[in-house]
């Protein structure tokens, strides 16, 4: 049947045929020629999905686990994915309020919709199991495993350090590190965080737009599996440095306990302490704000980041350099003359072991003057720049004026000042000083200034009689049980041996014999060497003690540093140190009646640190 | 009863045959994910779809077993019918996919606005047909456009504006019966305006139209009479109201996603996250297919999810990435085929019914293959309408299967009539 209009027909078959060789073309164009939607499915449909080691172990000397892992559940949600939510119910599942779960919906919403953002982190393994047979009504949520750091004993805060999220610089710095892992910030955490993190593994997975795996890429032909993180084996402690913070609490100051033969770090503790789990999980980032807004700083690691006048201590170092200068003999003896410096009543010191034990401030004063103007130039100025370079090159063998190479973070980490010429010439100008200027140093004030560190390493020299290993933290680690080979290096002080067996008599006296000014640290049964020091400050003195024990047979070497202690080296740092050395020695102490006083009582001062910063710099 | 042997045009079955099967193979490709392979688990897009193809298949005999004249007859009472489930389904329709277009009956969803293509072109081939009509009378210019406005307002009505626009299909079998050309032309400019007028200057755009305008007038025509002046006012006037009622037309007429669908594909916006999502993923897909594609279930970015809808409207997406330009070639070329064989058969069918009916199967096809396979490719805005035979859906495969065998129905037995 044909009508006017039938070749009409024609043009719409042409119009369908047109539209038909337009798809096709277009086809070509998308299929054939333009290479860049194909780079994309690429991208997006094989994932690189990561798979996380387990980070490694931390334990002490004795095998004691330190830190450990502990598996927390990261709710994931797909905000396009979520249906049929009985809101009310999800928001009591989870323990939020309605306001809260809107906002967290709206963050993720506005992130993607259709790709996945963590609705809740680190939900915890008892929350989890509350809601993880309910999981299945909340569509568009699911759960995704992560590990936080879990630390039984709540010990060793800032030594441990903490794991926390990468920040930029740390992705800037190391490509290995992808956003949103976790890194150690600090402690051995960080010091040690190649050896602990492991190696990340790598799946190629078709993953759907949930994130999803839905399996392997070309069979796993391009996947590298996760090697677990490698243990540390510490050299602290745990029970003597637990002991140590207990008897520290309501102070600030810190505890470095060495075994003199390896340079092992028994102790470390900067007081007051915080609880490392405070620095695990949801919960970090509040607590991060108050520690970090605490005036006390809790998060300073004292031991190596305070700087002290060390007070009375550096007696011993100082006797050290003049006797092996030959400036004075064993038997040098000098008046106890109050003109010169001050000092408490207390006989004349007749030999260098007396004068240790009376901590007389006259004869170290003589000491340090023999020390500094050794007449080898007729100039006194001349001289006394001899002499204290000399004396600077013998402080900086004792491991004074340098940071200690510590297997820690090294940023923040003190150097001390033991001052050069260049000091004093910026100071007064050149041939404008001279030992007269600068005596405060034979005793431990004035432009010296020590690190806790130091202090116990100076301890551990005069247990060594003479030699140091660089304190160090990690014992080995790993599978092969590696060690680092800088901490099985002796470091000589060049001074004669014998000289060390007066220091050690003198400081044996200090606390065994009448007249020493710290008879307070005795434990019967073993004799322990020590040395007082009050170092004078803004405020209240601190309070100084360094020791080691057994005498003859030396395995512990330790200082205690009790800031603006109401009292001397003997009334507070001593009797601290006492304690310790029977506890690590003894394995206990029977001593409950000292202990339960040194535990309980606040001698700090509330003065703001701030003071004493800018002290130092003016 | 005389009974003749029927001549079935076994092509276009096959053809129908060809894009079920390959329909149903993406559909299962798509929502494959090893776990649910089981082909006739009900649970699945793939083993629903496999229920609605018998369904469709069972229909398709039934019709071809059912007299021609039935359809003719009762054209106006099934129109009547479905315009009633039009109404009802405003007021029980279940939300889905932000329109309310869905009967649940329990067992299956139903939509009515895919049985009122047929019932609408039944209805129009039988006003068409009747002996007194004529298209120059202005009667029935009016009644034929009353037909096809209240189904098409009605759907309107349930928000889904794809389907409603799928009803200006009948232009075409209106214009072999004698709607003039011009529609169509007009209906190109004003789409082509449409678009100038967002994306260039509008002022520029009418100082373009002016020149033009004078063009026409003082370099085309050798002679001017004063009815080619106001003529040509009268157009350049009616575009300029036309240009400058766009934004109001995009801002306040159009909704929200609409408007950002139409900024999506001129490029106008680039929110891949959002509005622009949909098809940007869909280019991903089917720009990986390469040459002869990844193959049968190798799919990734399909496979994955990224798509969504990928079972019913962005089906095709499935095609382009796993059967490749080759595959999706031959996907189009069928259905161009089919298009071309139905003109070709209502050409040659003796009722004016049979004509028109076959031309309004034609171009609802041709419609719905038009926006569906124009919008996964990124040339027509998103609008949600399904790929005929291919996608999935109970309510769209049956109600083509029946709109296409009822034509298929009538040329088998058109020597019988009359």
């Amino acid at each position: 049947m044909s009508d006017k209009y039938s070749d009409r027909g024609r043009v719409v078959k042409t119009i369908f045929i047109i539209v038909g060789v337009l798809f096709i073309g277009r086809l070509a164009m998308l299929q054939l020629f333009d290479p860049e939607y194909r780079d994309l499915a690429r991208r997006q449909s094989l994932r690189n999905v990561t798979q996380y080691p387990a980070r490694g172990f931390i334990y002490d000397r004795h095998g004691e686990l330190l830190v450990h892992n502990e598996a927390v559940y990261d709710l994931m949600v797909i905000p396009r994915m979520v249906k049929d939510l009985d809101t009310a119910y999800f928001c009591r599942s989870l323990g939020i309020d309605l306001e809260d779960f809107e906002q967290r919906m709206q963050k993720a919403r506005k992130y993607s919709p259709y790709s996945a953002s963590i609705f809740m982190k680190q939900i915890s393994k008892q929350e989890y199991a509350k809601f993880e047979n309910k999981m299945f009504r909340f569509k568009g949520f699911y759960i995704s495993q992560r590990t936080l750091r879990i630390y039984d004993r709540p010990i060793a805060a800032q030594v441990l350090g903490y794991v926390g999220e990468v920040d930029q610089g740390d992705l800037d710095r190391d490509p290995y590190y992808k956003r949103g892992d976790y890194i150690g910030k600090s402690g051995l955490e960080k010091s040690y965080e190649e050896v602990l993190r492991g190696v990340k593994g790598q799946r190629l997975m078709h993953v759907d737009v949930h994130n999803r795996e839905i399996g392997p890429y070309a069979n796993g032909m391009y996947d590298t599996l996760p090697v677990e993180g490698w243990n540390l084996h510490t050299t602290i402690d745990a029970d003597l440095q637990q002991y140590a913070e207990e008897l520290m609490a309501n102070k600030r100051g810190c505890v470095v306990a060495l075994e003199p033969s390896t340079g092992e770090v028994l102790a470390m503790v900067s007081a007051p302490c915080y609880d490392p789990n405070l620095l695990v999980g949801r919960i970090r980032g509040e607590n991060y704000k108050k520690l970090n807004a605490d005036i006390a700083k809790p998060m300073l690691n004292r031991a190596l980041m305070g700087q002290y006048p060390p007070g009375s201590i550096f007696k011993v170092a100082q006797s050290m350099v003049a006797l092996d200068l030959g400036v004075i003999t064993p038997g040098s003896g000098f008046a106890c003359d109050k003109s010169l410096v001050g000092c408490h009543n207390h006989p004349s010191a007749t030999c260098v072991r007396e004068a240790i034990k009376m901590s007389c401030n006259p004869y170290f004063y003589q000491v340090y003057r023999r020390v500094i103007q050794q007449g080898k130039y007729k100039n006194i100025y001349k001289d006394s720049q001899y002499g204290l370079t000399v004396w600077r090159e013998y402080m900086l063998r004792f491991g004074f004026g340098q940071k200690l190479p510590i297997d820690l973070p090294m940023s923040g980490v003190q150097k001390g000042n033991i001052p050069d010429t260049a000091y004093y010439n910026r100071w007064y100008g050149k041939e404008r000083w001279a030992f007269s200027t600068i005596y405060s140093n034979s005793i431990g004030q004035g432009e010296v200034t020590v690190v806790p560190i130091q202090m116990a390493n100076l301890a551990a020299i005069v247990a060594n009689h003479g030699w140091y290993i660089t304190p160090h933290m990690v014992r080995f680690y790993g599978p092969d049980s590696l060690r680092n080979e800088e901490y099985t290096v002796r470091h000589e002080t060049g001074v004669k041996r014998e000289y060390f067996d007066i220091a050690a008599d003198g400081m044996y006296d200090v606390v065994h014999v009448a007249g020493g000014t710290a008879r307070r640290a005795r434990v019967d049964g073993l004799d322990v060497c020590g040395k007082t020091g009050t170092a004078e400050n803004y405020g209240n003195d601190h309070s100084v003690f360094i020791c080691f024990a057994p005498k003859n047979d030396p395995k512990i070497a330790m200082a205690v540093y009790v800031e603006n202690a109401q009292g001397g080296g003997g009334t507070w740092a001593a009797p601290i140190a006492g304690l310790l050395v029977e506890k690590y020695l003894n394995g206990e102490v029977k001593r409950k009646d000292v202990e339960k006083m040194y535990r309980e009582v606040e001698p700090c001062q509330k003065l703001p640190l701030t003071r004493r910063v800018k002290k130092k710099k003016k | 009863m005389y009974q003749e042997k029927l001549k079935i045009d076994w092509w276009t079955v096959a053809l129908w045959g060809f894009l079920v099967v390959f329909g149903w193979l993406n559909i299962y490709a798509a929502t494959y994910n090893g776990e649910h392979a089981g082909v006739f688990d009900l649970a699945t897009f793939h083993g629903k779809q496999m229920l609605w193809i018998a369904g469709a298949a069972l229909i398709a005999v039934v019709v071809m077993f059912t007299e021609p004249r039935v359809f003719s007859n009762t054209a106006y009472i099934i129109y009547g019918v479905v315009l009633a489930l039009l109404v009802v389904t405003l007021f029980i329709a279940v939300t889905s996919h932000g329109g309310k277009s869905w009967i649940d009956l329990g067992f299956f969803r139903l939509q009515p606005s895919e049985f009122a293509k047929f019932a609408t072109a039944l209805a129009l081939a039988k006003y068409m047909s009747a002996i007194d009509v004529k298209w120059s009378d202005m009667h029935t210019k009016v009644v034929s456009a009353f037909i096809v406005l209240v189904p098409m307002a009605l759907v309107f009505l349930q928000h889904d504006t794809g389907s409603a626009l799928v009803f200006l299909a009948f232009v075409l079998p209106l214009f072999r019966e004698g709607l003039s050309g011009a529609v169509l032309v007009i209906g190109l400019a004003a789409i082509a305006l449409f678009v100038l007028a967002l994306l260039v200057n509008k002022y520029i755009l009418i100082g373009v139209l002016v020149l033009l305008a004078a063009g026409y007038l003082f370099v085309w025509l050798n002679k001017r009479s004063s009815r080619d002046w106001w003529r040509t006012l009268a157009v350049l006037v009616c575009c300029a109201a036309f240009v400058f009622s766009v934004d109001f037309v995009f801002n306040h007429v159009l909704e929200a996603h609409q408007s950002e669908r139409i900024n999506v594909l001129l490029g106008k916006s680039e929110d891949l996250q959002g509005a622009g999502y949909n098809v940007h993923q869909s280019k991903i897909a089917i720009g990986s297919g390469g040459f002869f594609g990844k193959g049968f279930l190798k799919g990734t970015v399909t496979k994955a999810d990224f798509v969504p809808e990928q079972h019913t409207d962005f089906i095709f997406c499935t095609v382009g990435e796993e059967w490749g330009w080759f595959g999706s070639s031959i996907l189009v070329a069928a259905y161009v085929w089919l298009l071309v064989r139905l003109v070709n058969m209502a050409e040659r069918q003796r009722s004016r019914f049979a004509r028109f009916y076959g031309y309004s199967v034609a171009s609802i096809l041709f419609i719905h293959l038009f926006v569906n396979v124009g919008m996964v490719l990124g040339l027509v805005p998103v609008i949600g309408i399904p790929l005929p035979f291919f996608s999935y859906g109970g309510s769209s495969l049956i109600a083509f299967t029946i709109l296409l065998f009822i034509f298929i129905r009538q040329d088998a037995s058109k020597n019988q009539l009359l």
